[in-house]
Order: structure tokens, then sequence, then C-alpha cells
């Protein structure tokens, strides 16, 4: 029988590249759809006041001022969650990996938990935030915001950390113990090759620390000032991109496009940077 | 020559910080477990309230929402929840998992460096961004293209506008999570089915998929309860009217958006506080549920393969 | 080579444990159990300083087992269950109390494959002098050169001190190894089939190094070719199915084997 290239599963095997090419380019689609809207919006809205000033009088009924408010908040939050949450995260992936066998119960239970926790919608922390906040009296502050966000990233660190830490050649943990190293003196060496994970985590958590916007909501509050105490509260940018959308005034939703703009160059950078830096770090790498 | 020698043993220092890190390491790693035992409980606690008062069938399946008159039922808000999530899953599952069938079985390597660096940003897009380009892009193209051949009038605020966003959001999850469920296939699978004369897509429609079909369900569940904790982006396009959608074009009121609109503000009424943290309970448990189910079928498949 | 002195080995003189030149490992009805398997049966041998003991036997019978219950790296992996004394110097190292960095820095290990830690090769070789007290940048250069210099890599690494280790050849890696371990003056190298995944000159190399290192350290080596234990061996320990079969000198045992089954692995019918 001669090849017939019009068979059914010729004809089959050739519909299903198509779609497959599809849906590939549909990815494409809508990241660059996405990209595009946030750009062509927030161009206009883009000035230096824009992000060198906090909102002056008048500014939600579309007067001058900035975001700086915003911009400044976000660091603050973020940059405290993330230090917290490596100083947290690398001791455990390190107990998890070096000090645990590798089929141990702990670790199981532990590693499922962290998963959970991971799953758990960032709304859930803050509503559980916020209440553990009235029951202490304490009201929406920068304060809240960091706890909550640091144990939103928790998670994503340690999960991140520990999917590179398990490929771990446990040679290099055996030969530095039989130098007479300690476990916990085997840290610098199980950190050191673990760097890259390291890296990409944190860029990783710091992405979804920055974007996140239903747990700050109830825990960080909302500001036009600069915090200048853990107890104030303290504005974020993707709040500033949510309230001020729900403005009615052309001139505040171009502030809310703006602040768009501002968040996604600022996750943009980080995913570039996350490229980067892994390579960086790769070179004492064992393989 | 002995006499110089000097006996060497490991300082005590050494031993503490041995002692102490050990010790703070576990109690770092075992607070994991308390905590989410610490959110049940809280939760729990908190909506002891509004579960005396009413019964859980009339709060589940209750569909009038008039918290000023005592009438809590959480049935707009699970449907509005479900149906959401629904479409944006009907609608990334195909589109995630021929991507992934591409990348893996079918792909150059350059196709590969173009659009793992996509996913990382569409990854990495902040919800917040998500919903403005729902608002400036989804929303307007519902209402003026697409509903107008339906119905006579929608604001696009809708069931769709929500679905299709979030289904944009869990793509670069869903994509990532079968491209290591195919990818850790053996070689040997696809090399029989291929050696018998079956073609590619044959061989990934018969094989494959078979082989790796606790995998995906699992991913999908996974995809799933990520989507139903999402408040941000889809309470800023799906409308928030608490009613029980009857078509795509319909607005619809989440759970998460419950939450997010009117926590700070009813908290002092008791009861509402109570309504509401029952609403992050049912939110907790089933994302929990979800969460446990699919993990441990996924740590099963790692195991066996 | 004048290298190989009394004390040339160890110029930091600061641990020293090699003052007793007739200090021996003693092993008494070691059993070893990981999980159901019981991998090592009643062994009872002593290990000599100051000499090269290979232990031989074909794979699988417990050779790497009975080195690494030497320096207590056994317990880390997985279920073990070890009874039985390995008497070090005069003590025994599975006692409650025993400090076991202490025990491992004694017993220093050369695994089968190379393993660089992963920093600069300069790195490698003070990391375990820093972590045993020994500061000081010129004190560490001086330890890292006389200890690369021992292993035969000065030359070869002198002008990338600081590069990645991972970036010397495998045979190069394991000199590396080989003078990490040596820099924080260990008593005894257990050496894990540390040849066998070098190319010939390497391990030729290595095996040199060790007939010089004799003179300073008892060596104990576990290896799968039995020429190489031909070459090199004072002692030869020779293992089936987890029990010691017959040990002595190299004379005795392999000129004049008394057991049935050394006898026939000897001659090649098994291995």
């Amino acid at each position: 029988m001669a090849y017939n290239r019009f068979k059914n599963k010729y004809v089959e095997e050739v519909v299903a590249k198509v779609l497959m090419i599809a849906a590939t380019v549909a990815l494409f689609v809508f990241a660059s759809s996405i990209i595009y809207t946030i750009i062509a919006n927030g161009w206009n809205a883009m000035s230096w006041e824009m992000i060198s000033q906090l909102p002056g009088g008048g500014f939600y009924i579309g007067k001058e001022g900035g975001l700086l408010n915003a911009i400044v908040g976000s660091m603050y939050i973020v940059g405290a969650a993330t230090i917290l949450g490596l100083i947290v995260s690398i001791p455990v992936v390190f107990y998890l990996n070096v000090y645990l066998n590798p089929n141990s119960k702990l670790g199981y239970a532990a590693r499922l938990c962290f998963d959970v926790l991971f799953g758990i919608p960032s709304i859930v922390y803050g509503a559980f935030a916020f209440t553990i906040m009235i029951y202490l009296g304490a009201k929406a502050s920068l304060l809240g915001g960091i706890i909550v966000v640091t144990l939103l990233i928790i998670p994503i660190f340690i999960r991140s950390m520990d999917e590179v830490a398990r490929s771990f050649p446990r040679a290099i943990v055996d030969a530095a113990v039989s130098l007479g190293a300690t476990k916990w003196e085997t840290i610098r060496v199980v950190v050191r090759q673990i760097m890259p994970g390291i890296a990409t985590a944190t860029l990783l958590s710091i992405g979804r620390a920055i974007g996140d916007a239903a747990a700050v909501m109830l825990t960080a509050g909302y500001t036009d000032s600069i915090p200048t105490s853990l107890s104030q509260p303290a504005a974020t940018l993707p709040l500033a991109v949510f309230f001020q959308l729900q403005s009615p005034i052309p001139q505040v939703q171009e502030r809310a496009y703006g602040a768009a703009l501002v968040l996604t160059i600022i996750v943009l950078i980080i995913s570039i940077l996350g490229r980067i830096i892994t390579n960086r770090f790769s070179k004492h790498r064992i393989k | 020559m002995s006499q110089q020698q000097l006996q060497y043993k490991t300082s005590p220092y050494r031993l503490l910080k041995e002692k102490v890190a050990s010790t703070t390491m576990l109690i770092l790693t075992l607070s994991a477990l308390l905590l989410v035992v610490l959110i049940a409980v809280g939760l729990v606690i908190k909506s002891m309230p509004i579960l005396e008062e009413k019964s859980l069938v009339d709060l589940v399946f209750g569909s009038s929402w008039k918290p000023m008159k005592g009438e809590f039922g959480f049935l707009p808000f699970i449907a509005g929840t479900i149906s959401v999530t629904l479409v944006a899953i009907v609608l990334a599952l195909p589109i995630s998992l021929l991507t992934a069938i591409f990348l893996t079985e079918y792909s150059k390597d350059w196709v590969k460096k173009a659009v793992f660096p996509v996913l990382d940003i569409l990854a990495g897009i902040p919800s917040v961004i998500y919903g403005l380009w729902g608002v400036l892009i989804i929303v307007p193209w519902i209402s003026e293209k697409l509903a107008p051949k339906f119905v006579e009038f929608s604001t696009g605020y809708s069931v769709l506008a929500g679905g299709v966003v979030l289904g944009v959001m869990v793509l670069p999850l869903m994509v990532s999570l079968f491209v290591e469920i195919f990818s850790s296939t053996p070689a040997e699978l696809r090399q029989a089915s291929q050696s018998l004369g079956a073609t590619k897509w044959q061989t990934t429609k018969k094989v494959m998929l078979k082989h790796t079909r606790a995998g995906i369900f699992a991913s999908v569940m996974l995809s799933i309860s990520r989507a139903m904790g999402e408040t941000i982006a889809v309470l800023m396009v799906c409308g928030n009217i608490a009613q029980m959608p009857e078509s795509l074009l319909d607005g619809a009121y989440p759970l998460p958006a419950l939450l997010a609109n009117n926590f700070g503000e009813m908290m002092s009424v008791p009861i509402y506080e109570s309504a509401l943290m029952f609403a992050a309970l049912i939110l907790f448990v089933v994302v929990v549920i979800f969460n446990i189910l699919s993990r441990i079928i996924l740590h099963r498949l790692q195991k066996n393969s | 080579m004048d290298i190989i002195k009394q004390g040339m080995f160890r110029p930091n003189q600061k641990f020293c444990t090699n003052a007793n030149a007739d200090a021996k490992i003693e092993v008494q009805d070691l059993n070893v159990n990981i999980g159901t398997n019981h991998i090592l049966k009643d062994v009872n041998l002593t290990i000599h300083n100051q000499a090269i003991t290979c232990i031989i036997g074909p794979s699988g019978c417990g050779k790497s087992t009975l080195l690494r219950s030497f320096n207590r790296l056994l317990e880390d992996t997985a279920k073990t269950k070890i009874t039985g004394k390995v008497i070090v110097d005069g003590d025994d190292i599975y006692e409650k109390g025993c400090e076991i960095t202490h025990v491992r820095r004694k017993m220093g290990l050369l695994s089968q494959k190379p393993c660089p830690l992963p920093m600069s090769i300069f790195d490698n070789i003070s990391y375990g002098c820093k972590i045993h007290g020994i500061r000081g940048k010129k004190k560490l250069a001086m330890v890292v050169k006389h200890y690369l210099e021992a292993a035969g890599l000065w030359n070869e690494v002198k002008d990338r001190l600081h590069t990645p280790a991972n970036r010397m050849s495998l045979g190069q890696q394991q000199r590396l190894c080989l003078a990490r371990g040596l820099a924080v003056e260990p008593q005894f190298i257990l050496a894990d089939e540390s040849t066998s995944a070098l190319d010939p000159i390497s391990s030729k190399i290595i095996e040199d190094l060790f007939v010089k290192l004799k003179a300073e350290y008892g060596i104990v080596m576990v290896t799968h070719t039995l020429r190489q234990a031909l070459r090199i061996a004072d002692y030869v320990v020779f293992m089936y199915m987890g029990e010691v079969i017959e040990q002595g000198t190299a004379e005795e045992v392999f000129k004049n084997p008394q057991h049935e089954l050394t006898q026939k692995y000897l001659s090649g019918a098994f291995s």
C-alpha cells in the first residue's frame, strides 16, 4: 500500500500541530496584549512628578501630586518582608535537606504544610491577620503589612529553594562533615551551592510580594504620606491602582494607569534580573 | 616529640552553636505546621457566632444575602466563585495542555527559550495589572462586541470577563505544571509507541495523556484552588452583584471579592464579621482540601517514576 | 622527596593526633543493619598506623559500609542500626558522648567521586582549617600552599587559586580533595575506591601519593582492582557478604591465602 498522506492519522497530526502552535501563540498574544495595554495607557500619565512627589491637596479630584507614597510604601513592605522571609526560610530549607533524612516523616509533613500554606489565598491570610490585629488592638499599619506579606512569601521561598536543595548532591555535605564540620557549619557550603535557587526564590517572592493587593488591603491600609514608623499605615502600588481606578474622574484614573505602569516595569525588571543573577551565581555550582 | 603535641578537642562553643541552631530550625519547621492549624482554628472560632445562629445548610444553600436584615445566604457567592473558576479552567485547560505538549514533544529549543521567559512574565504580573487589563480590554470587548449578539445589554462586568482574566492568570501555572509532568515521562514509552508506527500525535494522545492523566488531574485541581482564591483581578471585572448568575454575561460576586469589599467596614457588626469569617473559612477549607489531595497525588507519582 | 620528613605534613602542629605512632583502629563485633538488610556481620579487625590497608572483596560485600562506619557517616543517610565497637586511638567512637566532629576530623575521607566544595580552590582547603579555628590570612595561605604541594597540585594551580574548584580536571579535583582532607590533620585517611573514577595517569598519581603519605598516616583503602591492592597494600582485608573472611599482611594474604573463598577471589573466579 502506498503512502497516503491524506490518511486520517496524518491529517490529525497536522491539525493537532496547528492547534498547538495556535495555543503557544496565544500565550504571546496575551502577554503582549497585557503589556501593551499597560504601557499605552500609562505612558501619558507618566511624568517625573508622578514618581517623585507625594499626593498633594486635591489629588483625588485631579489636582497635582504623585505616587511616591505608594512606591515607598511598597518598597518598605517588600524589602522588610523579603529579608524576614529569607532569615526564616533558609534555615528551614537547610533543616529539611541536611538534618532530616530524605524520607523522614517530619520532612514530608512539613513540605505538605508549606504546599498548603503556599496555596492559601492571600485574602484569607489578610482576613486572618486582620482579626489577629483587631484582637491585639492594633490598627492597619506598616508592621501588619510586613508580617502578613512575610507569611505570604515564606512558603514561596521554601518551596522554590527546596526544589533546588533536593537535587543537592549529598556527597558535598558528607565531604564537609568528614572534615569535622558540624552540620550547622555546612550551611555555608550548602547556601553557596543553592545560591541560584535562593536568588530565583528571592525574585519570585519579591514579585509576588509587590503585586499582592488583597492581604495588604486589610492589614497595611492606605495613606497619602510616607510612613515614619511601623505603626503607621502604608500605601502600596497595587492599591494605588485599585483605589484610583474606582474614581469617576478621568485624571485620577490616568494615575491608576501610571501606577500600573510603574508596577509593571518593576515586575519586568525583577524578571529580567532573575535571569541574569541566576546565570551569575551558578559559577561555583557542582553539577 | 609527644610532649609538645596538643590533644585537640572540639570546642564546646561550636557544639553549643550546633545545638542551638538545630533546635531553632526544628522549631521554625514545626511552626509551619502550627500556622496551618492556627489559621484553621482562628477562622473556626471567629465563624462560630454565625454557625450557632444558622444551620450550615441554610448558610451554604440560602440564596438571600441581606446582612442588615440578618439573612446570610452564601449561595450566590459560592455560585459566583464556582462559575468564574469553571470558565477560567475551561478556557485555560486546552490552551495550556496544547502548549505544554508542543513544548515538550514537538518544539525546537529556540521555541522553548522564547516561551519560558514569557511564562515567567505572565506568572510575575501582579493580579491588579490583570484586573486593569480586564477592565480596559476584556470588559469593553464583551459589552461592545460579544454581548450584543446574545443579549440586549451587558455592562461587560460579568462571569465571562472574570473567567477570561482568571484563565489567563492561571495559564503560566498550568503550563509549567504540565511541562513538568510531560517531561518526566520516560522516553522509552514514546519510542515504544512510535516504533509501532504511531504518529507523534497518536503517541501523545493514546500513550502520553493516558500515562499522565493522574498528574494532569492533580495539576488541574491545584490550578482550581489557585483560581478560587484570586481576589483583586476578579473583583475588578466581575461586577460584584450578589445574585445567582444565570448566564455568562451576568455579573457575579465571588467569595474573595466579598471579603475584600466588606472586611474593614463591617467589623462593627459582630454577626456580619462572623459571616465574613465564615466565607474565609469556606475558601480555606476548599483550598486546603484541593491542595492536599493534588499534592498527595503528585507526590505518589513522583515516587513511582 | 624531602617533604616526607617526620612532621612535615603537619605545619599547623595544632592537632597532631598522630603523635602516637602505634595508634590503630580496632573494630570489635561490628554489626550494621540498614533497614532490614544486615550489611556487616560481626566484623573484627585491626588497622595499623603508618601503613596502607586495602579492603578487597566483590561488590556489595560491605566494604564501603565498613569504611563509612569508621567516621560515623553511616548514621546520616538512612535508618541504620549499629552495634559493636570501633576503637580509634583507644576511644570507642560509637560510645555515647564521643564527639562526632572530632572523630570525623581524625578520619579523613576521600570519596569515590571527587567532590570539591562549591567554592574556590583556596577556600576548599582553608574551609576545614577555618572550621577548626585556624585564623589569619598568612597562616591560611601557608597551609593551603603546603597541602597543595603535598598533593602535587601546587604548580598546576598556583596561578588560579581563586577560581572555582569545579573547573579543574577530575584527577586534579581528587587531589584537591585529598589536600583538603590532609589540611585538617587527620590520623587516618579513608579512601573509598578513590581512584575508580579517574583516568589511569591520575590514579597512578594518587597511588604514589598514598605510598608517600603512609609515612605519616594510616591509610585504609577500599579497592575494586586487585592489582592496585597488590601494588600498594601492606595489609589486606578480604570481605565477602558482610563478613571478614581473611586479614593479614599483604604477603600472607596474597601469597598464601588460607581460606578457600580468598583463593577463588584472588584467582579471579568471581569479582
